[in-house]
């Protein structure tokens, strides 16, 4: 089959390549472009492992061929710390908080609180449990991963952070 | 997963799309969001030569007013509708359904033409097409057609449109100003299609039921429209004896399949709780 030509834009660089028209967008960028942060969980558009930030839009990248992409720009994990290395303030937030513990969602679930943070600035607790209901975590129940969140939410807004009574 | 190898098309207006659609015959197949039909591929359950992406019809996606309709584009997603202030005024049920479609990530990609034109009946937004009486617009290489979507749908996966045709907008009457909505669905967990699920709209006037219209989801091969149950409840108060003989008359017209999500009489059951439901919520929202 013959291959396509695409471009896209990830982590502010501009990629060049051919791909096969079914090359996921996950294989695209972990088996062509060497970036391993996005990740293959369930590869049936359940556990959100492999999100990305698309053109806006957070989306599965296993569900999305890289020829879909064509033109598009995408952010990944290695995409989120500052150029001097320190880290985004999810990133930070998840240190804090113990937000994870296998740190295999991790990407995903920041990818995707990153989306959820631009659209809402100051999400309730509620807000971001449905915001993350497409990330699956199995190490966590979640509540740790929801304390990183509300740990970003207030270093973004320029507020201090209060820990929720338990 | 890996699909099968396909060519993969991009046009950039409805006659392009129709065009290769008619060359390609069966070896082709409409690209929508692709969160139904990529799971298909990777499953090898589809596996279409040729791939044609409606993504960039740019004439494909909104919504608009359109004298007492609001048109929605057939690439319209999920995102979007949640998004649409005009939606939200005009038929709030809409976004009701949209919210419990799948994930965040889903209703990014997912629209509201692959939602209805794959004639899954586990889909939410078919019943609620039936419920609202919409419309859909299709056009083929022979030319543009309108069909009901309450004459849609077929069986599962089957449903009016032809080979080569692309559903190109859904077209849905404004209910009464002050109506009231509800969509309730059962699910076993965020991201499930539902167990059973019901979609109501129903008018007031004076305290009694001026209107009403319900369909329901996933409780047999098409999505239902539940007439008789309406019909009996016309002139109610929704009184718990009436709304009891709704839901039997609703319940009676369900044939579910017995699957993981509980044995047939179960999801009936089910789909009259929610019936009962919707029926609280959309009268608790009526207004005027």
């Amino acid at each position: 089959m013959a291959k396509s030509h695409i471009t896209m834009t990830v982590n502010g660089k501009t990629i060049e390549a051919l791909v096969e028209p079914r090359t996921l967008l996950i294989h695209f960028l972990r088996d062509q472009q060497n970036i391993t942060g996005p990740h293959i969980g369930c590869e049936t558009s359940h556990c959100g492992a492999c999100t990305v930030d698309l053109d806006g839009k957070s989306v599965k990248s296993c569900t999305v061929f890289a020829v879909q992409a064509n033109g598009t720009d995408v952010r990944t994990i290695e995409g989120m710390a500052n150029p001097d290395g320190t880290l985004h303030a999810l990133q930070e937030g998840f240190r804090e908080m113990h937000g994870l513990q296998c740190g295999f969602c991790t990407p995903g679930m920041i990818m995707r609180a990153y989306r959820l943070l631009q659209e809402n600035k100051n999400p309730t607790e509620q807000e971001i449990r449905y915001g993350i209901s497409g990330n699956l975590c199995r190490c966590t129940g979640y509540q740790n991963i929801v304390k990183a969140i509300q740990f970003a939410a207030a270093k973004l807004n320029g507020v201090a952070f209060q820990e929720a009574a338990e | 997963m890996i699909p099968g190898a396909f060519a993969y098309h991009r046009p950039t207006s409805v006659k392009d799309a129709v065009g290769l659609l008619a060359q390609f015959g069966d070896d082709g197949r409409a690209l929508a969001g692709g969160h139904s039909l990529i799971p298909m591929m990777k499953l090898r359950l589809a596996t279409p030569a040729n791939l044609v992406d409606l993504a960039g019809i740019a004439e494909l996606k909104g919504v608009r007013a359109e004298g007492d309709e609001v048109v929605v584009g057939a690439m319209t997603t999920q995102h979007d509708l949640i998004a649409s202030d005009l939606l939200s005024e005009k038929i709030p049920i809409l976004r009701e359904t949209s919210e419990q479609i799948a994930d965040p990530q889903v209703r990014y990609l997912g629209t509201l033409g692959g939602n209805v034109a794959n004639g899954d009946p586990g889909n939410d937004m078919p019943a609620v097409m039936v419920c609202l009486n919409a419309t859909y617009q299709v056009t083929g290489d022979k030319g543009e057609r309108r069909i009901p979507a309450r004459q849609f749908y077929q069986g599962a996966y089957f449903t009016a449109l032809e080979p080569g045709e692309v559903l190109t907008a859904v077209r849905i009457p404004v209910p009464a100003a002050g109506h009231g909505y509800a969509y309730e669905k059962l699910k076993r967990k965020v991201g499930d299609y539902a167990t059973a699920a019901a979609a109501v709209v129903l008018a007031l006037n004076g305290g009694k039921v001026a209107s009403c219209s319900i369909g329901l989801t996933n409780v047999g091969e098409t999505p239902l429209w539940a007439q008789e149950a309406a019909t009996i409840l016309l002139g109610s108060t929704l009184d718990a004896a009436t709304v009891k003989r709704a839901v039997a008359a609703a319940e009676a017209i369900t044939a579910p399949a017995s699957d993981a999500r509980g044995p047939a009489l179960y999801r009936t059951k089910m789909a009259g709780v929610m019936l009962t439901r919707a029926l609280a919520r959309a009268k608790s929202r009526t207004r005027g």
